[in-house]
C-alpha cells in the first residue's frame, strides 16, 4: 500500500493519516473492565476457580457459603486488575509527556509551536540541536551547506556511534527561507517496521523547477526517538506518525516470561486438577449409589421418591466443590506476593549498590527470581560487560622506545614530557597521527570545554591522550581540522578519509598541511595491516615486539604510521579514487584496492596500547559461577583477537595447555561445514577428558551454520560449555538464545549497550549493566545491576534463596490445602457419601487465610545457609539448577505428607473425642485445629 | 539517553579516564538500612546431632508414658452398662416384620433387667445408642433453620427445612427441618427393688444452645401435625430453650454411631443391684436395621470410658524410647 504524501499542505493529508499520537495503552477506559476480565478469564486457573465459584451458587449442592469462594477470587481479580491499571496509567502517562512535548512546525506557511501530537503527515518538522525526533521525517534541509545532519539512533538500534543523514539531492541548496513554502510530493511505502530501509521518492511542485523524481533511501530519513546532534538545525517532512513510524511498529509490550517454577507449578495443578476428577468420580458414583441402595431405607432423610433430571449429578459436584480446595486459590496471589518482597530485597541489597555512581540494583521484572538459580546458560556481552568499556591510553612504543612500561600510564611517562617539550619530530608526528587520523567529532559544550564524539572508543581514546600530551583536537569544520599544539594553531585540510573496514583493519587520511602545503596519509591501524607495507628500509622488528608484549598484557594494540605524498602522486590517485567511489559493483572492494595503492612504503611512527579494564570480580565471578555449573557464551561485536584476549585475561577460556580453543570459520557454506564438523569431532573425543575446550566463532561463519547447519551446531552448543562468538549482529545474539532455549536450557543474557537488548528480551532472564553506553539495555532487562560481579550475588545468593522459598511456599500451599480436602474426603466416607462437608464456612476461611497464609510468610525471608557458606560453595546450586526441590516427586513426598497427616488428625480427632459421643462441631474444631497444629509443625521443621 | 550520555566526555586532561565523582542527588537513591532488607535478620538454627535427637526421643518418651498410664487407669475407672434391646423389645411373633410392627399402633412397652457389675458413683449418665444411623447426611444435616429457633419474630423463617418446613396448607412447622421432626422417641423408666429411680433431665444440655440458640420465646407448633409422622412430638407450651432432649437431638452427631444423654441418675448404683427398666420402644430403626442401645455410664475426671487416648499417648512414648534406644545403640557402635 502506498503513500502519496503533500509535503507542506495542510488539507489534503489533514485526516488520511492517524496523528502524531503516541499510545502504548492496552486498555482505554471504557474498554478496561470487559477487556482486561476476559484477558484473566483467559487463564485456565481462573476459569476453573470461576467455575467452582458458580457452582456454588447453587444452594443444593454448596458445602460451604459461596461467599469463601466469590471473597478470594474477587480479590484476586481485584489485585491484578489494579496492577494492569496501574502499569497502563503510568504508560499512559508517558505517553501524554511525548505526545504533549513541543515542536515547531509549520502551518500555514508559518512556524509555529505545537503539541508533537498534532503533527501530521506532510507537515514540515523543525529539529535544534539536541532534540529528539517526534516521528519519522524525510530531510529536506539542515544548517550544514553539505546538507548533512548528524544523528544518534541509540534508542533505535542502539548503536551509539552518530550517523550521518543527508538532504535528498532535490533539495540541496534550498534556501532557508523557501524551506517554509516548500511543496512537493512524497511516495513512499505503507508502515513498516524495517528500520534499514525506506525505498521513497520525491518529486518537488512547481515553483520548485527541479521536476525529476528524487530516490530517497533511508539515508534521507530520520526517524522517531532518534537524537539530533552536532547540528544546529534540521527540518523535514514528516512521513509517518504516531504508532505507525518505524519505532512503533516494532514496539511492542514483551510477553510475559513464565519461569521454570511457573511452569512446573501450573503441570503439578494439572496434576492435581485430574486426581480431583477422579476423586469425584468415584466418590460421586459411590454416592449414588449408596443413595440407591441405603439411603432410600434411612427414612429420616426423607428421599422424594421422584427426582429432577439432574439428580444424578448433584452428589459428584457436591464433591467437586468440596474437592475445589486441593488447587489452593491462593496460591498465586501469595506466590505474587512473595515474589515482589524477594525483587524488593535485590532493590535493598547493599552489597549490590554500583559503588562509583551509588546506583542500587533493580528487579524491574518482579515474577522471575526464582529462575535465576535455575540459570544454565550465560551469555554475556563484552564490551561494558565484562570491561569497564573506558579505554584508557596506557602505553606507546615511539620509534623504538617504550613508554610507560615503568609506571604502566605512557601519560605521566617523564621521557614522553620531555621529548614533547624537546619537539623531537617522531614523537610530534606520532601525536599528529594520533589527533588527526580518526573520524572523532569534537564539539565545545557550554562551559567551554570540548566534547569529543566518536564511534570508536578506541579513537576517543587516542585524541583524548593526544590531548593530554598538549596536543588538542580543538575544531573540525568541514574538512579543515584545528589542531591545538603547545599555544599555537595548526590547521589541516582533510582531504580524504579511507575509511576503516574490518577487511582492511586500517584508516587512513590524507591530509594537507595548509600552512607548508605538504600533504601527507596517516595511517592506523591493526599491525598486520600496517607493518607488512612499512617502506623497504625500516626495521620493525621492535614493533612487532611491542605488539606481543602489549597483547600478553591484554592491551589493544594499533600501529600508527605516515608517509609523505607527492601533489602528483595524489591527483593521479585521488581521480581513481574518485571513479572508485562511484561504481555500483563491489564498490567497497574497489575502494579497498584503491586505498591500497596509496597505503604502502609507510613510515610506522609506532605502536599504542589501549587498556579496557576488566571490571572488578569478573574472573573471579566467571569462575565461581562455574563452578556453580553454570556455562558461559561471550557474544561481542568485537573482533576476534580482542575478543580472545580478555576471554583469557577473565578466565573465560584456559590457556593452551590447559583449555583448547577450537575455531570456526570460513567463508564459503563448504568451508565452514568442514569446519564445523572437525570441531564438532574434536569436541566429541575431548568430552572425556578433563580440558576446557572452547569453540569461537565470528559472525559471517555463524550466520552460515545457524542457516545451513542448525543441527550440527545445535550438537555443539550442548556439548560445548564455553563459546566466544565475534562480530555478531545484535539479532544473531537473539537467535543464538533461542537455540539454546530450544535445546531446553535456561538462559540468562546479560549487556550493557542496546545492541545486546534482543538477546536480553529473548533470553529466559535478561541482565542489564547500567554502564556507559547508557541505559537501554537496562530497561529493557529483567534486572539491572551495576557491575558484573553483582551477578554472582544475584545468582547465588538472591536466586537460590527465591528458588527455594518459592518451592517450599508452593508445595506447602497444595500441602495444606490437601490437608484439609482429605479430611473432608475420609469424613465422607462416615456421612453416607452424601458429600457432607466436616467444616464450615468460617472455619474453612481462617484456615486459609489467618492459619496457613500468614504464618508461611516466614517462609519467604528463610535462609537455608548462610550467604557465607553459598558464596564459598557454589557448586550447592546445582540443586537449583536440577529442580531437585520442585519436581514430581518432591511434590508426591509433599502429597504423601498430607495424606498421612489428614490421616493422623482424622482418626485422633475422631477417637480422642470419645468416639460415639462426637458431635459434628466438636470433631470439625478438633481436626481443624489438629491440622493447623500440624502445618504448622510443618512451617517450623521446614524453615530454618 | 542525555545529551552526553555514551561516548562522549569531557577533554578537560584531569577528567578524561577518571570515574565520574558521585553526584550527591545520587545517594538519594540508596535505600535505606535495615536488617530486614539486609536479609540479616537473627536465626537460630538447631543443629541435629546424635546426642540431641536421642535426647528429644528420651525426653517426649518420658513425659508420654506416665500421661498415656494415668489416661488408661481413668479410663478403667468408668463403669459402663450397655443394654441392647431393638430386637428384644418386639415380641417373638412380630420379629418377620418388624418395621410393620413399629408401625402399628400396638402396645411398644417392654421391660429390661440390667446388673450393675460394678459400683457406680453418681451420678450415673443414662445414654442411648443408636446404630448406622446417618444423622451426618448432607441432606439432613442441613435441615434445619438456626434463626426460627433462636427468635419468635422469625417463625416463618423455614428455608432449608425442606422437606419439613410447612404444613400441607402453608403453615410454618416449629422447630422445622428433618432434625427436629425426626426426634428420638423411646422413654426409658428406671426402678430398683421396686422402687424408681428419678431420671433427672435438666441440664442434659448444652447450656450455651438453651441460653443462646434455643429462644425461650420460641414455642412448638404444627410439630408433627402432618401426613408422615417422624419421631417424637413436643408440648407446645414448652419454649424450646426447655426441650432439652430436642436441644441434645440437633446437635448431630459426627458419626453414624451415636450416644446421646437421656438423663442422669442422681444417686449410686451398687454392685449386683438389679435395675428394671420400663421401656417405650417407638423409634423406628428397624427399616435401616440399626441397632438401639441403652448405655449406664460413670465419669472419670477425663470423661467417659476411653481407651484411645491412653494408648496413644503410651504407643508414641514407647516408639520414642525404643528409637532413642536404638539411636543410642547405633551411636555407640558406629559413632560418627
Amino acid at each position: 500500500m502506498k503513500r502519496y504524501i503533500y509535503i507542506n499542505d495542510d488539507e489534503t493529508s489533514q485526516d488520511l493519516y492517524c496523528a502524531n499520537r503516541l499510545s502504548n495503552r492496552k486498555y482505554t477506559l471504557m474498554n478496561f473492565l470487559p477487556k482486561n476480565l476476559w484477558e484473566q478469564f483467559s487463564r485456565f486457573m481462573n476459569q476453573y476457580f470461576l467455575l467452582i465459584a458458580c457452582l456454588q451458587l447453587w444452594s443444593l449442592i454448596t458445602p460451604v457459603n459461596p461467599a469463601s469462594t466469590w471473597g478470594p477470587l474477587i480479590f484476586i481479580f481485584a489485585v491484578s486488575a489494579t496492577k494492569e491499571a496501574w502499569d497502563d496509567y503510568n504508560r499512559y502517562l508517558s505517553d501524554k509527556k511525548a505526545n504533549e512535548k513541543e515542536v515547531w512546525v509549520v502551518k500555514q506557511g508559518i512556524k509555529k509551536l505545537i503539541q508533537s501530537q498534532d503533527i501530521r503527515v506532510g507537515n514540515i518538522v523543525w529539529l535544534r540541536e539536541n532534540d529528539e525526533v517526534p516521528c519519522d521525517l524525510v530531510l529536506i534541509g539542515t544548517s550544514d551547506p553539505q546538507g548533512v545532519c548528524y544523528v544518534e539512533t541509540a534508542a533505535l538500534d542502539g548503536e551509539t556511534d552518530l550517523k550521518t543523514r543527508l538532504i535528498p539531492a532535490a533539495c540541496m541548496g534550498m534556501d532557508f527561507e523557501l524551506l517554509h513554502k516548500i511543496k512537493g510530493v512524497i511516495e513512499c511505502p505503507g508502515p513498516d517496521k524495517d528500520i534499514r530501509r525506506f525505498d521513497g521518492n520525491l518529486r518537488l511542485l512547481p515553483p520548485f523547477i527541479d521536476n525529476d523524481v528524487c530516490p530517497l533511501t533511508i539515508k534521507n530519513t530520520i526517524l522517531q526517538s532518534c537524537y539530533l546532534r552536532n547540528t544546529e538545525w534540521a527540518c523535514g517532512v514528516a512521513v509517518y506518525t504516531g504508532n505507525e513510524t518505524k519505532l512503533g511498529m516494532t514496539r511492542g509490550i514483551p510477553e510475559p516470561k513464565l519461569t521454570a517454577v511457573d511452569a512446573m507449578i501450573d503441570k503439578l495443578t494439572g496434576a492435581i486438577f485430574v486426581f480431583q476428577i477422579v476423586v469425584v468420580i468415584v466418590l460421586g458414583t459411590a454416592g449414588n449409589v449408596w443413595k440407591d441402595t441405603e439411603a432410600r431405607k434411612q427414612w429420616y432423610v426423607l428421599y422424594p421418591q421422584e427426582f429432577p433430571w439432574y439428580e444424578l449429578l448433584v452428589i459428584p459436584l457436591r464433591f467437586e466443590l468440596l474437592c475445589s480446595i486441593m488447587i489452593p486459590i491462593s496460591i498465586k496471589v501469595s506466590l505474587d506476593l512473595v515474589k515482589s518482597l524477594y525483587a524488593k530485597f535485590i532493590d535493598w541489597d547493599y552489597e549490590m549498590i554500583d559503588p562509583e555512581t551509588d546506583t542500587p540494583s533493580h528487579a524491574t521484572n518482579t515474577a522471575i527470581s526464582e529462575d535465576l538459580a535455575q540459570v544454565e546458560y550465560i551469555l554475556t556481552d563484552k564490551t561494558g560487560t565484562l570491561t569497564e568499556n573506558r579505554m584508557i591510553f596506557r602505553r606507546c612504543c615511539i620509534g623504538g622506545i617504550f613508554y610507560g612500561n615503568e609506571t604502566g600510564d605512557a601519560l605521566k611517562d617523564v621521557g614522553l614530557l620531555n621529548a614533547i617539550t624537546s619537539g623531537s619530530p617522531d614523537v610530534i608526528r606520532f601525536l599528529t597521527v594520533m589527533a588527526v587520523c580518526n573520524t572523532v567529532i569534537p564539539a565545545k559544550s557550554k562551559a567551554g570545554a570540548i566534547l569529543y564524539k566518536a564511534q570508536s572508543q578506541d579513537e576517543e581514546a587516542l585524541v583524548h591522550a593526544a590531548a593530554q600530551l598538549h596536543m588538542v583536537l580543538v575544531n573540525k569544520n568541514a574538512s579543515i581540522l584545528e589542531i591545538k599544539f603547545n599555544g599555537s594553531v595548526l590547521q589541516y585540510e582533510i582531504l580524504e578519509t579511507l575509511e576503516f573496514t574490518s577487511d582492511r583493519k586500517r584508516m587512513s587520511v590524507v591530509v594537507k598541511d595548509c600552512h607548508s602545503g605538504n600533504i601527507s596519509l596517516l595511517s592506523k591501524g591493526a599491525d598486520e595491516a600496517i607493518l607488512p607495507y612499512a617502506h623497504a628500509g625500516q626495521q620493525t622488528r621492535t614493533f612487532v615486539e611491542a605488539v606481543e608484549q602489549y597483547s600478553q598484557l591484554g592491551l589493544r594494540t594499533l600501529c600508527l604510521a605516515w608517509r609523505e605524498v607527492e601533489e602528483d602522486e595524489y591527483q593521479e590517485w585521488s581521480l581513481m579514487f574518485k571513479e572508485a567511489s562511484s561504481t555500483l559493483i563491489d564498490r567497497e572492494w574497489r575502494i579497498a584496492e584503491v586505498c591500497q595503492r596509496l597505503e604502502h612504503d609507510l613510515k610506522v611512527l609506532g605502536v599504542t596500547a589501549i587498556e579496557d579494564r576488566l571490571q572488578d570480580g569478573v574472573p573471579e565471578t566467571i569462575e565461581t559461577l562455574r563452578k556453580a555449573g553454570i556455562n558461559f557464551w561471550m557474544l561481542t561485536g568485537d573482533k576476534q583477537n580482542t575478543a580472545i584476549q580478555i576471554a583469557l585475561s577473565c578466565n573465560f577460556i584456559s590457556p593452551e595447555p590447559k583449555g583448547q580453543l577450537l575455531s570456526i570459520d570460513g567463508k564459503t557454506e563448504d568451508e565452514v561445514c568442514r569446519s564445523l564438523e572437525r570441531v564438532l569431532l574434536t569436541m566429541r573425543i575431548t568430552t572425556s577428558e578433563p580440558k576446557d575446550v572452547a569453540f569461537v566463532v565470528d559472525g559471517w561463519a555463524l550466520e552460515i551454520a545457524l542457516k545451513h547447519y542448525r543441527k550440527a551446531f545445535t550438537e555443539l552448543a550442548i556439548l560445548s560449555r564455553t563459546a566466544i562468538c565475534c562480530r555478531v549482529t545484535p539479532s544473531q545474539k537473539a537467535q543464538l538464545v533461542e537455540l539454546l532455549k530450544s535445546c531446553d536450557y535456561r538462559t540468562l543474557a546479560i549487556g550493557d549497550g542496546g545492541n545486546d537488548v534482543r538477546m536480553i528480551q529473548k533470553a529466559d532472564i535478561g541482565v542489564g549493566i547500567s554502564g556507559r553506553e547508557g541505559l537501554q539495555a537496562a530497561r529493557a532487562a529483567d534486572y539491572s545491576i551495576g557491575k558484573f560481579r553483582f551477578l554472582k550475588r544475584l545468582i547465588l545468593v538472591h536466586g537460590r534463596y527465591s528458588y527455594n522459598r518459592t518451592a517450599f511456599l508452593s508445595q506447602y500451599s497444595f500441602y495444606k490445602s490437601l490437608l484439609i480436602c482429605f479430611i473432608q474426603i475420609f469424613f465422607s466416607f462416615i456421612s453416607g457419601l452424601s458429600g457432607t462437608s466436616l467444616f464450615n464456612s468460617v472455619s474453612l476461611m481462617a484456615y486459609n487465610v489467618f492459619y496457613t497464609s500468614i504464618p508461611v510468610l516466614v517462609s519467604t525471608i528463610d535462609k537455608d545457609l548462610s550467604e557465607g557458606t553459598v558464596m564459598q560453595h557454589p557448586q550447592i546450586l546445582f540443586y537449583c539448577q536440577a529442580g531437585r526441590l520442585l519436581n514430581p516427586s518432591t511434590f508426591a513426598g509433599w502429597f504423601g505428607r498430607s495424606l498421612f497427616h489428614a490421616i493422623v488428625a482424622f482418626v485422633i480427632s475422631i477417637h480422642v473425642y470419645a468416639y460415639e459421643k462426637s458431635e459434628m462441631e466438636e470433631v470439625s474444631m478438633v481436626a481443624l485445629s489438629g491440622c493447623i497444629w500440624l502445618q504448622a509443625f510443618v512451617v517450623a521443621l521446614e524453615t530454618k | 539517553m542525555n545529551s552526553n550520555a555514551a561516548s562522549s566526555s569531557t577533554a578537560n586532561p584531569d577528567a578524561a579516564g577518571s570515574p565520574d565523582p558521585p553526584a550527591p542527588r545520587r545517594s538519594s537513591k540508596r535505600p535505606k538500612y535495615s536488617k530486614f532488607t539486609q536479609q540479616e535478620l537473627p536465626a537460630c538454627k538447631p543443629i541435629l546431632t546424635p546426642k540431641w535427637v536421642i535426647l528429644t526421643f528420651l525426653v517426649v518418651g518420658i513425659a508420654f508414658v506416665p500421661i498415656g498410664i494415668t489416661s488408661l487407669l481413668a479410663s478403667r475407672d468408668v463403669v459402663e452398662i450397655v443394654d441392647r434391646y431393638e430386637t428384644d423389645c418386639i415380641p417373638v411373633a412380630n420379629r418377620t416384620d418388624k418395621v410393620a410392627f413399629i408401625q402399628s399402633n400396638a402396645s411398644k412397652t417392654c421391660t429390661r433387667q440390667i446388673t450393675v457389675t460394678k459400683h457406680m458413683k453418681r451420678p450415673v449418665y443414662v445414654y442411648y445408642q443408636l446404630d448406622n444411623f446417618y444423622q451426618n447426611h448432607r441432606r439432613y444435616v442441613k435441615s434445619r433453620n438456626d434463626e426460627q429457633l433462636k427468635k419468635r419474630s422469625k417463625t416463618s423463617e423455614t428455608s432449608q427445612c425442606e422437606p419439613e418446613d410447612t404444613t400441607p396448607d402453608g403453615k410454618p412447622i416449629v422447630p422445622c427441618g428433618l432434625i427436629a421432626w425426626s426426634l428420638f422417641n423411646d422413654t426409658y423408666t428406671f426402678s430398683r427393688n421396686k422402687r424408681q429411680l428419678t431420671v433427672n433431665k435438666n441440664g442434659i444440655a448444652w447450656k450455651s444452645d438453651r441460653d443462646h440458640k434455643f429462644g425461650k420465646e420460641v414455642f412448638p407448633s404444627n410439630f408433627q401435625n402432618g401426613t408422615l409422622i417422624g419421631g417424637a412430638h413436643l408440648d407446645e407450651s414448652i419454649p424450646l430453650s426447655k426441650q432439652e432432649d430436642l436441644i441434645v437431638w440437633m446437635r448431630t452427631a459426627a458419626l453414624p454411631t451415636f450416644r446421646k444423654l437421656y438423663g442422669k441418675i442422681e444417686v449410686d448404683l451398687e454392685e449386683n443391684d438389679i435395675i428394671d427398666v420400663i421401656l417405650e420402644n417407638n423409634y423406628n430403626t428397624y427399616s435401616f436395621s440399626g441397632k438401639k442401645k441403652l448405655v449406664l455410664s460413670t465419669t472419670s475426671w477425663l470423661g467417659g470410658k476411653n481407651d484411645f487416648l491412653g494408648i496413644a499417648y503410651l504407643t508414641v512414648g514407647g516408639l520414642c524410647f525404643f528409637l532413642a534406644l536404638s539411636f543410642t545403640i547405633v551411636y555407640l557402635v558406629k559413632p560418627r
